[in-house]
């Protein structure tokens, strides 16, 4: 088990192992929290998608009723294409974009604003006035919707982007960087108890080893007793008084 | 073009005469100082070549946060659009007027389209 498959490079020690534990624990942490995250997103992303669909439904018709307030402004006061088209001069519809923030990704947000005045005010002056102002009303409104949708979708690009790197994440920690470490931990345990067995069998053979010796020095002794060499030492005690030696 | 990302930023539009005009209208022209024009008027002699260009010097400006474009001549140089994988500026497809909107052909909508299944698109 412990040699299969790639692990940390890492010494087998007790403190490798609480290291070791210490980094399970943060994976396992960081890989729910990525989690959390992706789901977070991916549900702001469905809401984002769904109303990317029912917006683009309402573009069409925004966009068919703009066309045809075109055709009849085009009715009334003759072809102004020309005279629009070479009038421009200054934007005075325009964006701002502002950030929002889901789950720690910046989303930006259009916001159309009014910017100066309008450069066609006496377009359709001589006739077809109404239908003229008809029209520019259609089309800002048209203009309003597409800068929302064009929100959304940036916004969903952007999601979608940032779903893929999260999930990308949560996948690594769950099946590469989790395992290695689990594999890590199952050496270094595998190691550790490898070396209590080793020393439980050195102390073994140590005492085997001892009882040996013991064996033969009394079984020397013994033969030593039996023969007539053998003479009790002198007892220091057995003595029942001494002389003393300077004062009698 | 510093300044432009307090002022705002602009819409551009590249589509047939009647939209262009139509948009124009509701005020989003704009001439830069270079005189030139935030909009591409295409008709049946504007080459694929020129509207790529047009398309691609739109999205080079960093004064252009959204490109309207029509879904006819989007689909000329579809290839382009969808290989613009920047978030900003945003690019949209819109329905012209001889040609109602098809979301099938659209490049947000099909990216969309493989995570859903067919009853959420409705």
């Amino acid at each position: 088990m412990s040699g299969a498959g790639d692990r940390i490079n890492i010494f087998p020690s007790r403190m490798a192992m609480a290291i070791m534990k210490a980094r399970l624990k943060g994976a396992q942490k960081g890989h729910s929290l990525l989690k959390k995250k992706a789901d977070a997103l991916t549900m702001r992303f469905r809401a984002i998608l769904k109303k990317i669909i029912e917006t683009k439904v309402l573009m069409g018709d925004v966009m068919k009723e703009a066309s045809f307030s075109l055709a009849e402004a085009k009715f009334t006061s003759g072809d102004i294409n020309h005279m629009v088209l070479q009038n421009v001069n200054k934007a005075q519809l325009k964006v701002r974009s502002k950030k929002d923030n889901v789950a720690g990704v910046l989303l930006p947000v259009f916001e159309g604003y009014q910017d100066g005045s309008d450069s066609y005010e006496l377009t359709g002056l001589s006739r077809g006035g109404q239908q003229i102002d008809r029209l520019k009303k259609n089309y800002a409104r048209a203009i309003q919707l597409l800068v929302e949708l064009a929100s959304l979708q940036t916004a969903f690009v952007t999601l979608d982007e940032v779903i893929k790197i999260t999930n990308r994440r949560v996948n690594a920690i769950e099946h590469v960087i989790i395992p290695r470490i689990e594999r890590t931990l199952a050496y270094i345990t595998s190691e550790l108890d490898e070396r209590e067995r080793e020393e439980f069998y050195r102390l073994k053979k140590i005492q085997e080893k001892k009882r040996k010796i013991k064996e033969v020095t009394e079984a020397r002794l013994a033969a030593f007793k039996a023969s007539n060499e053998f003479k009790e030492p002198a007892s220091l005690l057995a003595e029942e008084r001494d002389e003393d030696l300077l004062f009698n | 073009m510093s300044h432009s990302a307090v002022k705002g930023k602009l819409i551009a539009v590249i589509g047939d005469e009647d939209t262009c005009t139509g948009f124009l209208l509701g005020g989003i022209g704009e001439l830069n100082k270079k005189r030139e024009p935030n909009f591409l008027v295409v008709d049946k002699n504007t080459s694929r070549h020129d509207i790529e260009e047009a398309f691609r010097g739109f999205l080079k400006r960093d004064d252009i946060a959204i490109i309207l474009i029509n879904q006819t001549i989007a689909e000329e140089i579809r290839y382009v659009i969808d290989s613009h994988d920047q978030p900003i500026p945003a690019v949209l497809e819109i329905p012209s007027k001889d040609s109602p909107y098809d979301s099938s052909k659209d490049s947000i909508l099909r990216r969309a389209k493989g995570m859903f299944s067919a009853e959420d698109m409705r």
